[in-house]
């Protein structure tokens, strides 16, 4: 069976570039607190997603609608509301991660089906069969926590399809269980659907052409004149440990998992998952294009062999030019 | 109101852990939680060694609870999970769903420990139908998140749960299946020499102009600043706290269980001897909040 491409939108722009490049399902947010990527000028209006819906389902594509956040007792009107606006607006899928959401969506939309979120934090069978036995969920995201061994065993013992992270920005904490945002902001993926909101972040010229970098008032980095300098989430800023300065958690990196693909097919996994709802429409057009390719090339070579310009061309749009198979491979842990 | 010893969140040696709670069994703790909850590869203390300190404890007329490892990842540390679960005596802390899972599976009730994400009364109240019969609150929820749920489940017709608070220690933020400790000392995990064991409080993490901001404990990722919620215990109260939650730590854990016991036994609220109380204020962790004085 081929594995699903599934590439990120936040825009209708980008939503074009990802169906022209050869994306089989897109995911969307709305544009409100209810997604993980609520970022001021992104995402949908309803009726911007019913359009999207029609453009996808013309090309014979899908449309998933991203509900990943945690709604508080205030706020779940909105959320539930969001539900009802995806189904009537045709999605074929509804990703979540909160319990009382995926309930209301199995009482009152039986026949959407519902995908587990990555922020569901799900990484064994055990946890999957909750999801699956409580809400009927037909697929499930596993975090990038596990190496591709443990994905291998998840997949043999699932009771639904596993859908993986294959490319983007690398979240290297578990999703929905990190609190490093809110700890300086406040502000939390979980509830607030942002992570370093940028009306935090504080940039600061110095002498010398050098630049610092605060999330409130915490400093997350320096640079020298000419270093690239990557947006300040708390898991990528240097610090010191010991006596050793560096980046204590991770580098601006992004996880590159091309070279895994026969193994990532021979596993079984379902679906394919690009990270970057917040990136523009050239950095779908080209992430699709290269993941297009590469998954047509698996199913017809014997022997499949990651192309350079493939490669050449993921490394310029990742996170400090650079990227890692991360958790799938045993050394970055 | 109660007392809690949280979950030993460091890698000590077996004679310390030991130790540490055959003290803590002559301080005025109410309930205990027990077991490694970070790292699976921690081994001084095994399952068995766990369960015999637990029978110890509860012969000594304390509440024990056995707590859940927050990150699962590998096959044994599934079974692992399920003989904890299958113990036969002791109730069990779930930090992750393969443990809310377990339980269910067992028709056992669980206390939902703080990496749940239960953020709202209909999942208070979907996880109880399943065997919820304690919430320890999230790192991140406070005072008002509470008034929220509380008012929201009452409206429900539903019963609360007892509710259990973090008032003491150090801020559990983040998992992560990278050990960040070997990390800092350039090892692979897989190679990592048991090196968090040098940091029986954690390993600090300074901004680069010396503010400390985090710790870093293995897999798992804390504040640097000491979370204290003792100014805040009328407040507590008021709103419902069954059990507030000391985490142990290396030095002077005796003192702060003392610390809080006679306030709580007095009713009268601490001087702020740790850093922030942020969370429980509604915005970020690490803030101070001064509370306005009683006077």
């Amino acid at each position: 069976m081929t594995m699903e491409l599934v590439c990120p939108a936040g825009s209708p722009a980008a939503l074009a570039a990802a169906l022209e490049n050869g994306a089989d399902a897109v995911y969307l947010g709305l544009r409100n607190p209810t997604n993980a990527r609520a970022f001021p000028g992104l995402n949908f209006t309803p009726e911007a997603l019913r359009d999207a819906v029609i453009a996808a389902h013309r090309r014979g594509r899908k449309i998933y609608l991203a509900l990943n956040t945690y709604p508080t007792p205030e706020g779940m009107a909105l959320w539930k509301s969001s539900i009802d606006a995806a189904v009537e607006a045709g999605v074929d899928a509804l990703i979540m991660a909160e319990m009382s959401l995926l309930d209301y969506a199995i009482r009152h939309h039986p026949d959407t089906p519902r995908h587990l979120s990555v922020q569901g934090s799900a990484t064994t069978p055990a946890a999957l069969r909750f999801f699956h036995e409580q809400f009927g969920i037909s697929r499930a995201v596993l975090p990038r926590v596990l190496s591709l061994a443990q994905v291998e065993r998840v997949c043999e013992k699932s009771p639904v399809g596993i859908e993986v992270f294959a490319f983007g920005s690398l979240c290297i904490m578990v999703e929905g269980r990190c609190q490093l945002s809110s700890f300086v902001t406040g502000k939390s993926p979980n509830c607030h659907g942002v992570c370093s909101p940028a009306e935090h972040v504080h940039w600061q010229e110095l002498p010398g052409g050098r630049r610092e970098v605060r999330l409130g008032e915490v400093l997350i980095d320096e640079f020298e004149a000419g270093e690239p300098a990557s947006y300040p989430t708390v898991c990528k800023g240097r610090y010191r440990a010991g006596d050793a300065l560096f980046y204590a958690l991770e580098e601006p990196t992004s996880l590159n998992t091309l070279s895994l693909l026969p193994r990532l097919a021979q596993a079984g996994v379902v679906a394919l998952k690009i990270e970057g709802r917040q990136r523009g429409p050239a950095y779908v057009a080209k992430v699709t294009n290269v993941w297009r390719e590469a998954l047509d090339s698996l199913g017809l070579q014997p022997q499949f062999e990651v192309r350079p310009e493939w490669q050449e061309a993921l490394a310029h749009v990742a996170e400090g030019h650079q990227t890692t198979l991360g958790p799938y491979h045993r050394s970055w842990h | 109101m109660k007392i809690s010893l949280g979950p030993l969140q460091y890698f000590w040696k077996k004679n310390e852990v030991l130790d540490f709670y055959r003290a803590a069994a002559h301080w005025p703790v109410d309930v205990f939680y027990l077991g490694e909850t970070v790292c699976s590869k921690r081994r001084e203390m095994r399952l068995r060694d766990w369960l015999a300190l637990a029978h110890e404890l509860s012969e000594q007329g304390h509440d024990v609870v056995l707590s859940s490892l927050a990150l699962i990842e590998a096959e044994s540390e599934l079974s692992a999970l399920q003989h904890l679960v299958d113990n036969g005596k002791f109730g069990v802390e779930a930090n992750d769903l393969s443990a809310v899972q377990l339980c269910r599976e067992g028709g056992l009730p669980f206390v939902a420990g703080p990496t749940l994400n239960i953020y709202n009364h209909e999942t208070l109240a979907l996880l109880q139908r399943n065997g919820l019969t304690r919430l320890v609150l999230g790192a991140d929820q406070g005072a008002q998140q509470v008034a929220a749920l509380r008012r929201q489940t009452r409206l429900a017709g539903h019963p609360f749960p007892e509710l259990e608070v973090q008032v003491w220690g150090r801020l559990p933020l983040a998992y992560s299946a990278r050990c960040f400790t070997a990390r800092a000392h350039d090892l692979p995990k897989d190679d990592c020499g048991l090196c968090c064991q040098e940091y029986p409080e954690g390993l600090l993490v300074q901004t680069r102009e010396g503010q400390p901001f985090l710790t870093l404990n293995g897999v798992q990722v804390q504040s640097a600043q000491c979370c204290d919620l003792g100014p805040e215990l009328h407040d507590l109260a008021s709103h419902g706290v069954d059990i507030v939650r000391i985490a142990p730590q290396r030095q002077d854990t005796d003192g702060v269980v003392q610390r809080f016991a006679d306030a709580i036994r007095q009713q009268h609220p601490l001087m702020r001897h740790g850093d922030c109380n942020g969370f429980w204020h509604g915005g970020a962790g690490m803030a101070q909040v001064t509370l306005p004085s009683p006077h």
